[in-house]
């Protein structure tokens, strides 16, 4: 298979430092020597590749931007370039890794005690538990505070009730990151398989995301240990929180999936020869490429000086929309026309750009759906809220 | 046990190469540069032996532009404990192996390396000489193309790939082996890696060459494959096709 070279129109590696550099070109490796060979045969099979979970764990992957209990400690930036070449790989790998990192490992580091820290994060930086995060419930999607799941109080711990849905990891976790709602505050538990009542469910029949495990997890009078409470967890601002962390990396992750899309595209239409010369060389392909190019760029861009801000501590929850909203959309859109470009050939699952264009419909919809962050960035220039 | 591994900055061998119009190097616009492969793999046996002893340390040298820090770095991230990089500005085409090897000497001598590893070839001019000219240097046996090593105490055993057969060699330490595919599977540098590889050190020296005594004179691409040519059609054609395949090609 062709080695994959980046896209760097704008020469954006000269921002990035050595180690940025490496760590970027270390997964791009892993992902064109892994991912590649085995990811279309997974995604037509709706299997998870579990195969590379050890893999994954032992280049650095899983929470690679915490410090400490054996993460990397990786900057932001160099945590977005690890999004980004796993999502050229699949969504389905890259949403593996981000819950894992950004919706389970973070809230444990950010809002658990030291014990919880100290027994979850290594092993799962080791890959040796898997997390989900269950916040989304059937009818409770983009309005979360509206959330039906209960914990109430028992002897010596907590008793939850509810049904989480689109549960990325649920149906292979060791534990799962629950925000419940106790005497009416959103509270976050680490609930670990096994308890009698805690059941998972992996949803069928999806024609995005096959090769990601997406779940429900039904709570039935699950009982959980005091110990179980992420104690620094307190209202509906906490899971946003986790849910920006994450969605920072979909904003690099589909810069990933539109750089695999155009890389494509540009290597078909240069090979594929209509009216005796390479379709390339036709005027509306060529205004197509340079189209996907552009968006291509910009996004780089925006996510770039996104991460930037992040490492200085500066970013805003609503910049983090702003690139998650415009990089994803762009990347449909680049997916789309890649496949329109690759004709007939666009639809099969010989080549990818179909693949990334299904996944991309569910990226455009999860951590916050294309019209929310819409509403969320009106909202913060009209001082006005649309939607709540 | 110190283990010094040499290596080079090369093209990325999947790079398509363009000659620059001096006609004596190569284009360096749009290259990107790796650690050629064979002494990656040296790279990753030394680091192996490291393990495999629990004890020791591996030193890369490299003699480049100052721009190969970055593939110092990259072995650095694998595992190596320190590097040194010999600056050398010029293009490496200047230089013939022979003055490589001396550079390389000068730097390895007061290291007093127990095993001196690297590539049997750089991937860029294909030379094949600098671990055998090293050898004789530094008054180390010089073991070629090996594809298997192990070490007890003192003690090297050896696999190197011979003409259809496979010689099995004793050595005692010191000893330079050069490294042949499979040897080792180069590892990938884990994210921890890259971050502890910022706090070790790449020590920079600037370093005399002579002028070299072979002299570039041109770069060429290989000829253009010739075009196919259709002996006929039909089972009519067989015999001038195996005419063709016997007297023309003489593959038959």
């Amino acid at each position: 298979m062709r080695k994959y070279r980046g896209v760097d129109y704008y020469a954006l590696d000269e921002l990035l430092s050595e180690d940025e550099r490496l760590v970027r070109d270390t997964v791009r490796d892993f992902v064109d020597e892994r991912v590649m060979p085995s990811i279309g045969m997974h995604f037509r099979n709706a299997t998870f590749p579990n195969e590379l979970v050890g893999e994954m764990a032992k280049l650095g992957l899983l929470g690679a931007n915490l410090n400490g209990y054996e993460c990397a400690g990786l900057n932001n930036v160099a945590y977005g370039l690890i999004m980004q070449e796993l999502e050229r790989g699949d969504s389905g790998i890259r949403s593996f890794a981000s819950v894992q990192g950004g919706l389970v490992m973070y809230p444990i580091y950010e809002f658990g005690s030291e014990e919880q820290k100290k027994k979850w994060l290594p092993a799962m930086a080791r890959g040796e538990a898997i997390g989900s995060f269950g916040l989304t419930e059937p009818d409770f999607g983009s309005n979360p505070g509206g959330m039906i799941t209960r914990a109430t109080k028992a002897k010596g711990g907590y008793v939850l009730n509810g049904t989480k849905r689109w549960i990325t990891n649920a149906s292979m976790c060791h534990v799962a990151v629950v925000w419940a709602k106790l005497d009416d505050v959103i509270r976050g538990f680490l609930v670990e398989r096994g308890p009698k009542g805690f059941i998972t469910n992996e949803i069928k029949g999806k024609y995005s995301l096959r090769a990601s495990d997406t779940s429900e997890i039904i709570l039935e009078d699950c009982f959980v240990p005091e110990s179980a409470l992420l104690p620094g967890s307190k209202g509906l601002s906490s899971p946003l929180k986790c849910l920006s962390a994450a969605r920072y990396g979909i904003a690099w992750g589909a810069i990933g999936a539109a750089l695999a899309c155009y890389d494509e595209a540009l290597d078909y239409s240069k090979s594929r020869v209509q009216f005796d010369r390479p379709i390339a060389g036709f005027q509306l392909v060529q205004a197509k490429l340079v189209g996907m190019l552009t968006e291509i760029t910009k996004g780089q861009l925006l996510c770039l000086r996104l991460g930037r801000l992040k490492d200085a501590g500066k970013v805003t929850p609503q910049q983090v929309s702003l690139a998650k909203r415009n990089n994803v959309h762009e990347a449909l859109k680049i997916a789309r026309v890649a496949r329109d470009i690759l004709g007939a050939n666009g639809v099969t699952d010989e080549y990818q750009c179909g693949r990334h264009m299904c996944n991309l419909e569910s990226v455009y919809t999860y951590e916050g759906t294309h019209d929310i962050h819409t509403l969320v960035l009106g909202a913060d220039i009209t001082g006005i809220d649309a939607f709540r | 046990m110190k283990i010094v591994v040499c290596i080079k900055r090369v093209p990325d061998t999947a790079t398509r190469i363009r000659i620059a119009p001096d006609g004596k190097s190569i284009d360096p616009s749009g290259v990107e540069y790796v650690v050629s492969p064979y002494d990656e793999i040296a790279v990753e046996k030394a680091i192996q032996l490291k393990e495999q002893l629990g004890a020791g340390e591996v030193i890369v040298v490299s003699l480049g532009p100052a721009e190969a820090s970055k593939e110092l770095r990259t072995c650095l991230a694998m595992g190596a404990d320190r590097a040194i990089l010999l600056k050398y500005a010029g293009s490496s085409f200047d230089l013939d192996p022979l003055s490589v090897a001396e550079a390389l000497a000068d730097a390895i001598r007061p290291i007093q390396p127990d095993l001196v590893l690297t590539g049997w070839k750089a991937a860029d001019d294909d030379h094949a000489q600098v671990g055998q000219a090293l050898a004789v240097l530094l008054d180390m046996p010089c073991l070629t193309f090996v594809a298997k090593l192990d070490v007890a105490g003192r003690t090297a055993t050896v696999h190197r790939e011979v003409e259809g057969a496979v010689e099995e060699v004793e050595a005692s330490l010191p000893i330079v082996v050069t490294a042949q595919r499979g040897l080792a599977e180069p590892r990938y540098a884990s994210l921890k890696g890259i971050m502890a590889a910022k706090k070790k050190s790449i020590e920079e020296k600037e370093i005399a060459t002579r002028p070299s005594r072979l002299e570039l004179r041109k770069l060429a691409p290989p000829p253009a494959r010739p075009p196919g040519r259709i002996v006929g059609q039909g089972k009519d054609a067989v015999p001038a096709l195996v005419d063709a395949l016997m007297n023309e090609a003489k593959v038959l």
